[in-house]
């Protein structure tokens, strides 16, 4: 991993594959930088490698080709499972990377409590993960990246597994934190609408070995209201990343 | 749901029907099978609880040694959790320390260790040292080995949290594997503490010296032909397992409530 200091980007991807041990190619050829307050979403087809590229942003694993640059002070990551500590509460889950940081308690108490109610379960701070719907688990796994106020938070599909309406909730509500913390963003999702409504541009990957097939900007800014959703304009871009997606007719 | 098997409503009543049966069985044994002379093999249950139980010289006698007993079964106990946590902490760390020492440890789970108590009675002599000994060698291997299948068992997506935040081995040893491992050193645990209370009632039969535990006590009334004592020192011997059994059953269902019903885990 190599600073990006260079290039005044939060994370910045040059000619980036990534080759598994076991001879799976996973991504190839990626060229993608995110700049400070960028929302970035990435959507393609299953198993085309879009954990692998928050993996590599993360610096989880290492690239095969190419260079991965970032620069970020502190970097949240929301997995594709909530990955909660099911022997603690929510509060002391959501305390967890303070404590290995070394903050201070009352420090990190208030950072807890503060991203506790960003996600809306200050009701639920004692209870532990295995009592919670996962939903609200999910909730706490994203409450818990925010806490070090990450300059680039990555996601991979956190609401993938929620129904329609607690998913657009919660997309509401990444946005109100986004627009009030203007992180850089890396957000995998499934959901052509959702990678629209919530980004500045959407990449699209193709099947395996994912390459960049396209991007898309999106003209709307930040606050960015629900009723976004059901613009002319927002339906048209949705409909050009989904034609995209289902690649060229033949 | 449970492959076809039905949960009773009630689920101490089908092992009280059995142990009910499996009293007059035994005085079935005692009245119809045994002639009254010899009816000492196998005396009737309220002759035992008379004698064993209800006379004030032969009870205290009896619960003095199954206080030394379970006072060697727990310090043995506890020394090998401290041991035996310690020691697969250490092989958690590298396979090669892994590999290196499992075989020993292997080795001392098959040599019969309570043949060995003559030996290290002619070592360490036959007193409360000894006692300890055998029943630490002897519950020390289950403990070491569901320890550390617990310290190694832990996701792979929590240990990506915790590289994530430059966890060092410390932090992620006390914050992530031990927690994760309870469970596993609780059926560690369980397991070992019955092999403790063995340890130290079979151990028993070889220490002649000192106070009698109740293992030497089982030895004196088999040798004195005292049958209802026996009956009732066997009696107490087996309580004293099950109640080990089951007390470690209750911590540990408290202790790790999370984990039976959990998938918030991942
Ligand atoms: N550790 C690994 N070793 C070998 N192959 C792997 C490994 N991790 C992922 N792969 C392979 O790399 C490819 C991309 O995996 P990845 O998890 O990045 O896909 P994805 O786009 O996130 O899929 P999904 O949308 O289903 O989550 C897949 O074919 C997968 O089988
Ligand atoms: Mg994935």
């Amino acid at each position: 991993m190599v600073l990006a200091q260079t290039i005044g980007a939060a994370l910045s991807f040059s000619g980036v594959g990534k080759r598994y041990g076991d001879g799976t190619e996973a991504l190839s050829g990626i060229d993608l930088t995110v700049a400070p307050g960028e929302f970035i979403s990435v959507i393609g087809p299953s198993g085309c490698g879009k954990s692998t590229l928050l993996r590599l942003a993360a610096g989880l694993t290492t690239a095969t080709q190419g260079l991965v640059e970032r620069d970020a002070r502190s970097v949240g990551y929301v997995f594709q499972d909530p990955t909660l500590l099911p022997w603690r509460s929510v509060q002391a889950n959501v305390e967890l990377f303070g404590e290995l940081n070394g903050l201070p308690k009352a420090e990190r108490r208030r950072r807890a409590d503060e991203a506790i109610a960003l996600v809306g379960l200050t009701e639920f701070t004692r209870r532990r993960p295995h009592t919670l719907s996962g939903g609200m688990r999910m909730r706490v796994s994203l409450a818990r990246s925010l806490t070090l106020e990450p300059e680039l938070l990555l996601l991979d599909e956190p609401f993938g597994s929620l129904d329609e309406i607690t998913r657009e909730r919660l997309n509401d509500e990444l946005l109100r934190m986004f627009g009030a913390r203007r992180f850089a963003a890396l957000f995998v999702t499934h959901s052509v609408a959702e990678a629209v409504f919530l980004a500045t541009r959407v990449i699209v990957l193709s099947p395996r070995p994912g390459r960049i097939l396209a991007e898309f900007h999106v003209p709307f800014g930040y606050p960015r209201p629900g009723e976004a959703r059901f613009s002319q304009e927002f339906a048209r871009i949705a409909s050009q990343v989904s034609a995209c997606l289902r690649g060229p007719l033949t | 749901m449970n492959g076809g098997r039905t949960a009773p409503r009630r689920p101490w009543i089908p092992p009280l029907v059995l142990f009910v049966v499996m009293i007059g069985v035994w005085y079935a044994v005692s009245y119809l099978l045994l002639s009254p002379d010899r009816r000492f093999l196998l005396p009737p249950p309220h002759a035992v609880v008379q004698v064993g139980f209800l006379d004030a010289a032969n009870r205290a006698e009896l619960l003095t040694g199954l206080r030394l007993s379970t006072e060697v079964a727990l310090i043995g106990l506890a020394v090998a959790t401290v041991v035996g946590v310690a020691l697969a902490i250490v092989m958690a760390q590298a396979t090669w320390i892994e590999r290196s020492l499992h075989p020993y440890l292997v080795i001392l789970q098959t040599i019969p260790i309570l043949a060995l108590v003559p030996l290290f009675g002619f070592w360490f002599g036959f007193g409360f040292f000894t006692r300890v000994l055998v029943c630490v060698l002897i519950a020390l291997f289950p403990i070491v080995t569901n320890t550390l299948f617990g310290l190694l068992s832990v996701d792979q997506a929590h240990h990506d949290l915790f590289t994530l935040q430059g966890a060092g081995r410390l932090a992620r040893l006390w914050k992530l594997q031990l927690p994760a491992a309870l469970p596993s050193i609780f059926t560690g645990l369980r397991i070992s503490a019955g092999l403790a209370v063995i340890g130290a009632v079979v151990g028993d039969f070889f220490f002649r010296q000192g106070e009698p535990g109740i293992g030497a006590l089982i030895d004196l009334y088999r040798g004195r032909l005292q049958s209802e004592q026996l009956f009732a020192a066997v009696a107490l011997a087996s309580l004293l397992g099950l109640a080990v059994f089951l007390a470690f059953g209750a911590l540990s269902r408290r202790v790790t409530d999370w984990h039976s019903t959990q998938d918030g885990g991942h």
